[in-house]
């Protein structure tokens, strides 16, 4: 369900590190959690994200949540394909609905975040 | 009643209040009357106002006539006594005349989508001014001093509190339309962040009745990369106008469709705006699906950028849309169509310029069905004084909100003004 | 498309766009007695539009006939029951209909003469001393045009009182159990919001006050009694440590039904607060609107309210418009008359003493229907509630029925749903407020009902969570309207 080679935070983002670039995304709990998702609000490319902070939302019919970018760095792709189809983000949110790509400014921070197997137990204890 | 709640009498319900808060005396109001005494109340006080008078107040608040047939369909306890529709199985016809509303405010104004309305016209200024505000990321905001001179001060109290700094750019004197050339100097130069401008916002018909220049502000406005919002006061100035192709954002006042004046309220503003600015929009929003067997239905969407879900982030603190008040307009432009809008309009021009024709007109540019008159000989205060006498209410006097239009009245004519009394009126 | 349903009234009903045909009207203008005007003569022809696109073409009895079909979809007071928790869906006077529409009040210019005004001034100045006696505060303004507008227009008084006391602050405090409007309300007037978590029994933790009323805390506000239907009791208590503080008190006055004349906000430490005079006042809802939301305050605060204010001179009202330390107009002319014309009627016919009997009835109702729902329902706080009751889906929730399952259920019983997921510290929430119009008999049948769902909801959850049945629409899709937003009709 959650793949090895991510890494997890606390908010439910997932971050896939190639080198000195990343690419960013909601876990399937998160998706789960939000229900039918309508309308995703992303950055430019070129923006600057810091870690912890928000740098967007995923919106339900109800509900708002801001995301949070796991890393900082440099937005370098956006997945331009979620402004018409939003759902992807309910079917496919550790593929093909990536939120967006950056250049990492440290790539030293993503000792800090959880393994799968931590992010399992994690979700585990939240419910 | 009161055993099942476990009570013996009444007051017990509220024992539990500390002692200190209760109020242990009778609220100092009269008691209540009776229905016939209340009709006698309010008789009383109409009677106190001015009746059977002929007036040429216009000024942002219209006398038009109101089709019998509006206040036969807002009567409907269906229509009026309705909550908002939240629950959209039962809200049908609400959201379907909703969805109609603002359809035909597209269709007036050329936007490409239209809120279920703001408060009023007034409000839908700063409305739109924090929607550019939001779109561009600026927050500098340039206003005509042709636009109403109340909404204004509406602008002003809004943007205050918004860190966005509001300047005004003047009118010509020759022809009563907006100063492009103040507008240029005053757009500046795109040297410091801090000085750009969101938007540039122009009334047309102005305050002083001119059709005004919205396209060359327009063009001047996107150079510098701001938006233009374009208000209106006189609704019924669409069904003749050129709609304003080259805005940005649409903020008007509907009530000339059939809305009383009412002293001033309740009223029906509407924002209309682009597509891409949908999202930016306040206010709430009926959207068409379906149900799940597949028929067409309404409902409110786009609810993430409201206050109930959306919090202190929401694109407006606003709740209310003035749901039974848009109706009103909508049965009115029911009623009157694609051809009775443009007539209306029409008589509206004719018997505005056989007022102005008595009259020494102030301003060249043209007008819709007001137009700012130069009175000679005594002030327009003291010409208004003779008039009355006529039972006649002229023109509103401008120097309180034109110091430099200190002789000079604002009149308006519409379909109800009568040949005879326009004839009463010499300057 | 089947044209015509069932027998029943409703029927399927195109949108005008769909009915119109070229050349229908149901207008008839009289003839000029001045002289026609060329448009493009007179306006120059790049001024004058084209015929407006797609715009209505019907007759006058399509027109009627349209609106009212249309009608018969909508529920309404009327009807029945609105259990809406915070709206006071009480009975619309048809008094206040007539009294509004006639004529000299209805045809009042705002510009016209004040010697012309007379009467128009004097129903808003009687309005203004009922409503600040109501309230127990000071002065009243009418100009807010929903309780929204009031919200925003008490937060930009509260500020212009500490600006002039040299230090406007940064923050407001709000409770997790708040209206959205308050915060939104507090970021408009550009102050930053804080939340203060309620207590276990929910309501104000006046320890978790104390903490963070600072100096950059311009006010806390509050709605009393809470959207958990509880009074605040600590309040006064929470009034004088904002006092100490140099910090003010609002109130939101959605909830006022539980208090006219019962207790006043003036009284237990209020500086400054908003009503609803669709709510409380018996104003339509209209659909949506139009509402009013006067704002009442004390002494302190009167010198920054709206401009122009109601003075007296002499015998006569006028408009006072130096004011030179008013926040400005929060909206052109003097306020929502039309519908400040409807609560003066309805507090007339009411008086004093009507006034507190109605806010008696409305507490009995609340209470009668927690003490007879209680068995089976899940009630989150056990404070004794006044004019309306929370409670929560917990029960239904173990059978995979959630609070919005049953509200849909209610509409097949011929109700309207009570307010739904919130307020948001209960999970699953349940707000029902059934105001004093309900009679037993209208209250039991409501009870019943429930009943009857909360059984359905353990015997027959897949009938619950596909409900309503019986209305003209299934459950809607809000998702792809959301997706895909269709704002407008257009021609295929």
């Amino acid at each position: 369900m959650y793949p090895e080679n991510f890494r997890y935070t606390k908010e439910h983002e997932w971050v896939l590190v190639e080198g000195d670039t990343a690419t960013v995304g909601i876990t399937d709990h998160a998706q789960r959690e939000l229900g039918d998702i309508v309308y995703v609000d992303l950055p430019k490319v070129g923006a600057r994200l810091e870690q912890g902070a928000s740098f967007g939302s995923v919106e339900s019919v109800k509900a708002v949540s801001d995301v949070y970018s796991p890393v900082s760095g440099e937005v370098t792709g956006v997945n331009a394909a979620l402004a018409d189809t939003p759902e992807a983000l309910n079917q496919d949110p550790h593929g093909a609905a990536w939120l967006v790509k950056l250049k990492l400014a440290n790539p030293a921070e993503v000792e800090g975040l959880m393994s799968a197997a931590d992010y399992v137990v994690y979700v585990g204890a939240e419910k | 009643m009161l055993r099942a709640c476990g009570v013996s009498s009444p007051d017990e319900l509220f024992a539990h209040l500390p002692e200190a808060v209760r109020l242990n005396r009778p609220l100092a109001l009269d008691p209540g009357i009776s229905e016939y005494e209340i009709v006698d109340y309010f008789r009383a006080r109409a009677a106190e106002n001015a009746h059977g008078y002929a007036s040429f107040l216009g000024a942002g608040v219209y006398n038009h006539y109101r089709p019998v047939l509006v206040d036969a369909v807002v009567s409907r306890g269906e229509f009026l006594t309705s909550y908002t529709p939240y629950q959209a199985e039962i809200s049908q016809g609400t959201l379907t005349a909703i969805f109609e509303f603002q359809t035909m405010i597209c269709q007036l104004t050329g936007m490409d989508v239209a809120n279920a309305s703001m408060y009023d016209g007034s409000t839908a200024v700063p409305e739109a001014a924090m929607m550019a505000a939001r779109s561009t990321g600026r927050s500098r905001v340039l206003v005509a001093r042709g636009v109403h001179p109340e909404y204004r001060e509406v602008l002003r109290t809004y943007a205050r509190n918004q860190g966005m700094p509001v300047e005004e750019f003047g009118y010509v004197a020759q022809t009563g339309a907006i100063d492009l050339e103040d507008l240029e100097r005053r757009m500046g130069s795109d040297a410091a962040d801090a000085a750009l401008a969101a938007a540039v916002i122009v009334q047309s018909p102005n305050f002083f009745g001119v059709v005004d220049q919205v396209k060359s502000a327009a063009e001047i406005a996107h150079r510098h990369g701001a938006l233009l919002i374009m208000v209106f006061t006189e609704a019924v100035s669409l069904g003749i106008l050129e709609p304003p192709a080259d805005a940005d954002i649409v903020a008007g006042e509907l009530q000339s469709f059939a809305i009383s004046p009412s002293y001033g309220g309740p009223f029906a503003g509407i924002l209309a705006t682009r597509e891409k600015y949908m999202r930016q929009m306040p206010g709430r929003l009926v959207g068409q699906t379906n149900d799940a067997r597949g028929n067409r239905a309404f409902c409110l969407t786009l609810s993430t950028r409201e206050q109930h879900i959306r919090r202190e982030k929401a694109t407006s603190n606003i709740c209310t849309n003035q749901a039974l008040i848009a109706l009103m307009a909508t049965v009115f432009m029911t009623v009157y169509g694609k051809r009775g809008l443009r007539e209306l309009a029409e008589r509206n021009m004719a018997k505005a310029r056989y007022l102005a024709a008595k009259m020494q007109p102030r301003f060249s540019g043209p007008f819709f069905n007001e137009f700012v008159a130069r009175v000679e000989g005594r002030t327009p205060e003291d010409l208004n004084k003779v008039l009355l006498k006529k039972k006649i209410v002229g023109g509103l006097p401008l120097g309180r909100y034109y110091p430099e239009l200190a002789d000079c009245m604002l009149l308006c004519a519409t379909e109800m003004s009568t040949r005879a009394s326009m004839d009463e009126v010499r300057a | 498309m089947i044209t015509k349903v069932r027998p029943h009234l409703s029927q399927n009903e195109a949108l005008l766009f769909e009915r119109s045909s070229p050349g229908k009207k149901a207008y008839q203008l009289p003839d000029l007695d001045v002289p026609a005007v060329d448009p493009a003569e007179a306006l120059g022809a790049e001024n004058v539009r084209e015929a407006i696109e797609g715009f209505p073409e019907v007759s006058e009895v399509e027109a009627i006939r349209h609106f009212t079909r249309l009608s018969t979809w909508n529920y309404a007071i009327d009807h029945g029951m609105y259990p809406l928790g915070s709206c006071t869906m009480k009975y619309n006077p048809r008094i206040n209909e007539l009294v509004a529409r006639i004529e000299g009040l209805a045809w009042a210019h705002p510009y016209q003469p004040e010697a012309l005004s007379q009467g128009c001034m004097r129903v808003m100045a009687s309005l203004e001393s009922a409503l600040a006696e109501i309230t127990g505060m000071d002065a009243v303004t009418l100009q807010p045009a929903a309780g929204a507008h009031g919200e925003l227009t008490g937060i930009l008084l509260i500020r212009a009182l500490l600006e002039k006391r040299g230090n406007p602050r940064r923050k407001i405090l709000i409770p997790d159990s708040a209206h959205g409007t308050n915060p939104a309300t507090a970021a408009i007037a550009g102050y930053a919001v804080e939340n203060i978590k309620s207590s276990e029994a929910g309501v104000l933790d006046v320890g978790a006050l104390e903490q963070l009323v600072t100096e950059d805390v311009a006010a806390l506000m509050v709605t009393n009694p809470n959207t958990l239907g509880v009074f605040e009791h600590n309040i006064v208590e929470a009034a004088g440590i904002l006092h100490r503080k140099g910090a003010l008190l609002y109130m939101d006055g959605a909830n006022m039904n539980a208090l006219v004349g019962i207790a006043r906000p003036g009284d237990f430490g209020v500086d400054v607060m908003h009503l609803n005079l669709h709510k409380t006042f018996s104003t339509p809802h209209g659909g949506g609107g139009p509402g009013a939301g006067p704002v009442a305050v004390k002494k302190a605060l009167e010198p920054f309210l709206p401009v122009p204010r109601l003075r007296r001179s002499g015998k006569k009202l006028a408009w006072d418009y130096r004011r030179k330390h008013c926040i400005g107009r929060v909206r052109a002319f003097y306020g929502n008359f039309g519908v400040l014309v409807r609560a003066l009627a309805y507090i007339l016919a009411h008086g004093g003493e009507g006034l507190r009997n109605a806010t008696v009835d409305a507490v009995l109702n609340a209470v009668y229907i927690r003490k007879q729902l209680e068995p089976h329902f899940d009630l989150p706080y056990a404070s004794p509630n006044l004019h309306e009751v929370v409670f929560s889906d917990k029960r239904q929730a173990a059978h995979g029925v959630h609070t919005g399952d049953l509200a849909k259920r209610l509409i097949d019983y011929g109700f309207h749903p009570y307010t739904v997921s919130f307020p948001m510290i209960v999970h699953g929430a349940l707000m029902i407020e059934p105001t004093e119009t309900e009679s037993k008999l209208e209250l039991d049948q409501f009870i019943e009902a429930m009943i009857s769902i909360a059984g359905e909801a353990a015997s027959d959850p897949q009938l619950v969570r596909n409900a309503p049945y019986g209305t003209r629409t299934s459950r809607v899709d809000e998702v792809t309207a959301a997706r895909k937003p269709v704002l407008r009709w257009k021609p295929e």
